[in-house]
């Protein structure tokens, strides 16, 4: 067959210009479009770009070898790491122990009326929708500089997350417990007990256990807005420009995340069973 | 009936198999307990402050909903919003700064995610460097890199658009690593049989797979960098929460609750647009699987 044959049979597989082909450019010009527009409207120049990295390489150079400090700083240092673990322990541990019965007024198969039904799901987004940072600062004003602010808001916005995915968890649960214990007579807060609790407390736990570790990160940084941690130190060794304690610090971060990170994955493994790989 | 012989029996087998389980579940709780006083302590929880003060949180709250005037803001919609114009524009910027961090870190990710993959790079090295180095960019957190960024590059938004996108390059690159390493082999093999090159490779049997998951996880990144960039402002690196932070600082109450709500609803629509364009990205795309 040749080729003129092939076109005249698939002539839809040698046209050229195509719908497809045509939306795709549209897109990828609108996107590039937009992206001008930013650069200018966000005082990008090349000047700027370069003096920029140019310093940053300084910068960078500057943090080489990371300092300790030793001493009284060193244990200024692990002591604000442990509050920050403390901030991320806490605030996880009561947010979820405080969404458990909430979460249980936001899910469908257990809510007791409909009104307190919406008023939960309302306020878990409004506590989803308000960043941990600026919590943080809300709390502030009521209890004062330091860590117990940083709980608060961990608490604050965790409380949000863990409802909605509790409930979540809460209406996936099965059925048929809940219909077995009814049938052998159990009360509203047997049913819960007995028919819900043990199908989803494995689910829970390993959503704890995940936004523990997240709260760690998040808990690094609400320190510098001063709702205590090591966010603190870090925000202050940066604007007095000892880059050699930055690094030192950043670099106690990474271990010290990593290390909750493999801990809550070891634990979450145990919890809900091996992984399926 | 409590004396029933077959009764006490049953009694007897439940509290023997439970019995490990309370054991266990009741150690667990101690622990946690222990450990929970230990951070209270660490963290200077102080409920005596806390139920001392907690009126003020909720004045706090119901003061925001106040004008300077002592009118309630719904009252008076004008000069609740008075800012609205700088206050748009501020958004307006916050969002470019989203969406440009977005779009370099998506591609930086989609140029080092393929040398994180097994199944299309061979070196073991390069692979391992590749993916200590996208580790570091997403622990890290974006405020600190905005922080050391607004040290080189100085206050303003140039800063937080290159904090999101290491952070993003760092989050997208995992995720897209994954999803190269789940792709079906054969067209790679078959476009290697045909004698191309690695980028070759690349361009004909691989991104068609992943263009469309690619897309998706891009969009999912855009929402959250949308929330990080409302924040980017407090360290000084552009966008609306240099102003939210000082009117929180210098207790503007009315300002306060007039920029949550913009930045709230802003949110809510970036979340409702993404989502749409997502679901018709894996949806209706030609390579979708799922």
């Amino acid at each position: 067959m040749t080729t003129d044959a092939q076109i005249t049979k698939y002539p839809q597989h040698f046209r050229t210009v195509t719908r497809h082909r045509v939306i795709t450019i549209t897109v990828l010009v609108t996107m590039l479009a937009l992206l001008i527009l930013s650069f200018y409207r966000l005082d990008f120049s090349l000047a700027r770009i370069f003096s920029g990295f140019s310093k940053l390489f300084d910068v960078t150079r500057l943090m080489f070898p990371p300092d300790p400090g030793w001493g009284p700083t060193l244990l200024r240092y692990l002591h604000a790491m442990g509050e920050t673990v403390a901030i991320a322990f806490l605030g996880t541990l009561v947010s979820a122990i405080l969404a458990f019965p909430l979460a249980s007024l936001a899910a469908r198969n257990t809510r007791i009326n409909l009104v307190m039904h919406f008023l939960a799901r309302r306020t878990f987004d409004t506590l989803r929708g308000v960043d941990t940072l600026i919590w943080a600062l809300i709390w502030i004003n009521v209890v004062g500089l330091g860590p117990f602010a940083g709980v608060l808001a961990i608490i604050c916005s965790d409380l949000g997350s863990f409802g909605k995915l509790f409930s979540e968890a809460i209406e996936a649960a099965d059925r048929k417990p809940v219909e077995g214990i009814t049938s052998t007579g159990g009360s509203r807060i047997q049913q819960i007990r007995f028919g819900i609790v043990p199908q989803v407390l494995p689910v829970f736990l390993s959503q704890v256990l995940y936004y523990f570790e997240s709260n760690t990160r998040s808990a690094t940084i609400i320190g510098i807005v001063g709702a205590g941690g090591i966010g603190l130190i870090l925000s202050e060794q940066i604007r007095t420009l000892e880059f050699q304690q930055v690094s030192f610090v950043i670099l106690m971060i990474l271990v010290t995340v990593s290390a909750i990170d493999w801990l809550c994955s070891k634990l979450r493994f145990q919890v809900i069973g091996q992984p399926q790989h | 009936m409590v004396n029933h012989p077959e009764h006490n029996a049953l009694l007897k087998a439940y509290e023997q198999a439970t019995h490990r389980r309370r054991q266990q579940f009741g150690s667990g709780v101690a622990m946690v307990l222990l450990l929970s006083m230990l951070a209270a302590w660490m963290a200077e929880v102080d409920l005596e402050k806390f139920y001392d003060n907690i009126g003020n949180f909720t004045s706090y709250i119901g003061r925001i909903f106040y004008l300077e005037s002592g009118q309630a803001v719904i009252r008076d919609p004008s000069e609740w919003f008075w800012g609205l114009n700088k206050w748009m524009a501020l958004l307006g910027e916050t969002l470019m700064m989203a969406y440009v961090g977005t779009l370099l870190g998506t591609l930086g990710a989609v140029l080092f995610c393929f040398t994180a993959s097994k199944n299309v790079t061979r070196s073991a090295t390069l692979i391992f460097a590749t993916r200590r180095f996208m580790e570091f960019c997403r622990t890290v957190p974006e405020l600190v890199f905005a922080l050391i960024f607004v040290v080189a590059f100085g206050l303003g938004p140039m800063a937080g658009v290159l904090a999101i996108a290491i952070h993003t390059m760092g989050a997208l690159g995992k995720l897209f690593a994954e999803v190269v390493e789940n792709i079906d082999m054969k067209p790679v093999h078959g476009v290697v049989a045909t004698g191309a090159n690695w980028v070759q490779k690349i361009r004909f049997a691989v991104m068609p797979q992943v263009l469309s998951n690619f897309a998706s996880y891009a969009l999912l990144r855009f929402e959250i960098n949308v929330r990080g960039a409302a924040v980017l402002g407090f360290v000084g690196a552009g966008g609306i929460g240099e102003t939210l932070i000082s009117a929180i600082r210098k207790f503007y109450y009315a300002d306060v609750s007039a920029l949550l709500i913009l930045i709230i609803l802003t949110v809510v629509v970036i979340d409702s647009l993404t989502e749409k364009l997502r679901h018709q990205l894996i949806g209706s795309g030609p390579e979708s699987k799922a």
